[in-house]
């Protein structure tokens, strides 16, 4: 339960003959972004639609866990985990060699720190602002008048650096907008504000230490330029970017019940 | 699991950071949950069913302002919260 989409992610047990250690696959998956702002019924209808599209019926499901920022209000979930510990379990499922993951989602950016199982050994968010994450994006892109993926492009052209000062989406709204009025390039303005992004998350991932190989999850991975600034942040050349990066922390909730840790 | 409840601001990062492994079976009888005067803490059973301490969520968006009486202006030489904790698994990041 994500604070914009719900995600639903359905794993079975895989027996296939010379994988002994991929032990669940996928079985199906779906996204609905909620129409009202009832999470009961928001859970209810996405698990609904996502048992539809898999062809499943409720009663095949053995457990059913929630995460994410409305986890609390999926009355039918049989337990509920924290997104630090999905996104953990779901990045290195999805991309083995993680130990450090960087989850920005809609309103919440995270570093976390994970093992070899997955396990979180370190994590740190920022609990006061959603600066670091999806949301300052796409408020900035509506400044801008340019679509999400426009915003994302538009930032790549750019070969400035302009500092944004505003730690707070509302005081970085006045700042785009002073840019606009000083005739800079929406192309700058684009990548200054996801440099501000990426300087906030890498600040938390650096907080819990960066090893290994740096996989980014959460919706932001659809942002190429989001995914340059944060490269560029971190000093690496390459991040890891999950397939289906929005379900991995669902995934990882459903990893979590599969293996009887939820 | 080292946990780090906080945030970062315009004035700085404020951080309290939970070292979980050794809050596990805690030797100082969860003396943490007395000792801040503002009872931040509290005791949770963790996504791995160990049962560890926690900031409460009420407060991890204001750590600046809620720690400032223990804080050195506030007259204390060393923090409660860390003193109390013998396995020394409490830490502030400012």
């Amino acid at each position: 339960m994500g604070s914009r989409t719900v995600k639903v992610v359905f794993v079975e047990e895989l027996k296939v003959d010379g994988a002994p250690q991929l032990r669940w696959g996928v079985k199906g998956k779906h996204i609905m972004f909620p129409e009202d702002l009832d999470a009961d019924q928001a859970a209810d209808k996405a698990f609904d639609e996502a048992l539809k599209a898999s062809g499943l019926t409720r009663e095949q499901v053995k457990h059913v866990v929630a995460t994410g920022a409305g986890r609390k209000q999926v009355k039918f979930a049989t337990a509920d985990i924290t997104e630090v510990s999905a996104g953990a379990k779901g990045a290195v499922f999805m991309c083995p060699t993680a130990r450090t993951v960087i989850d920005v989602g809609a309103e919440e950016g995270r570093g976390i720190k994970a093992d070899s199982d997955g396990k979180v050994v370190d994590f740190a968010g920022n609990e006061k602002c959603a600066a670091g994450a999806g949301a300052f994006a796409e408020s900035m892109s509506r400044a801008l008048q340019l679509s999400l993926k426009d915003f994302g492009e538009a930032s790549l052209r750019s070969d400035k650096t302009i500092p944004m000062n505003a730690q707070c989406t509302v005081f970085a709204e006045s700042e785009v907008v002073s840019l606009i009025h000083s005739s800079t390039p929406k192309e700058d303005i684009a990548k200054a504000v996801l440099d501000a992004v990426a300087s906030r998350v890498t600040a938390m991932a650096r907080r819990v230490g960066i090893e290994g190989e740096v996989a980014l999850i959460g919706g932001m991975v659809h942002n190429v330029g989001f995914v340059q600034s944060l490269k560029t942040a971190l000093g690496v050349d390459q991040v890891l970017l999950p397939e289906m990066p929005e379900y991995v922390s669902a995934l990882g909730a459903a990893l979590m019940a599969a293996d009887g840790n939820a | 699991m080292i946990a780090n409840y906080g945030y970062k601001d315009g004035s700085g990062e404020y951080y309290i950071s939970i070292d979980t492994d050794k809050c596990i079976s805690c030797p100082a009888d969860r003396a943490c949950l007395t000792a801040c005067p503002k009872e931040m803490f509290e005791i949770i059973t963790d996504d791995y069913d160990d049962e560890v301490a926690a900031v409460k969520q009420s407060f991890r968006r204001s750590l600046a302002f809620e720690c400032t009486g223990c804080k050195p202006a506030g007259g204390y030489t060393s923090l409660p919260c860390m003193t109390a904790c013998t396995p020394g698994a409490i830490k502030h990041s400012w």
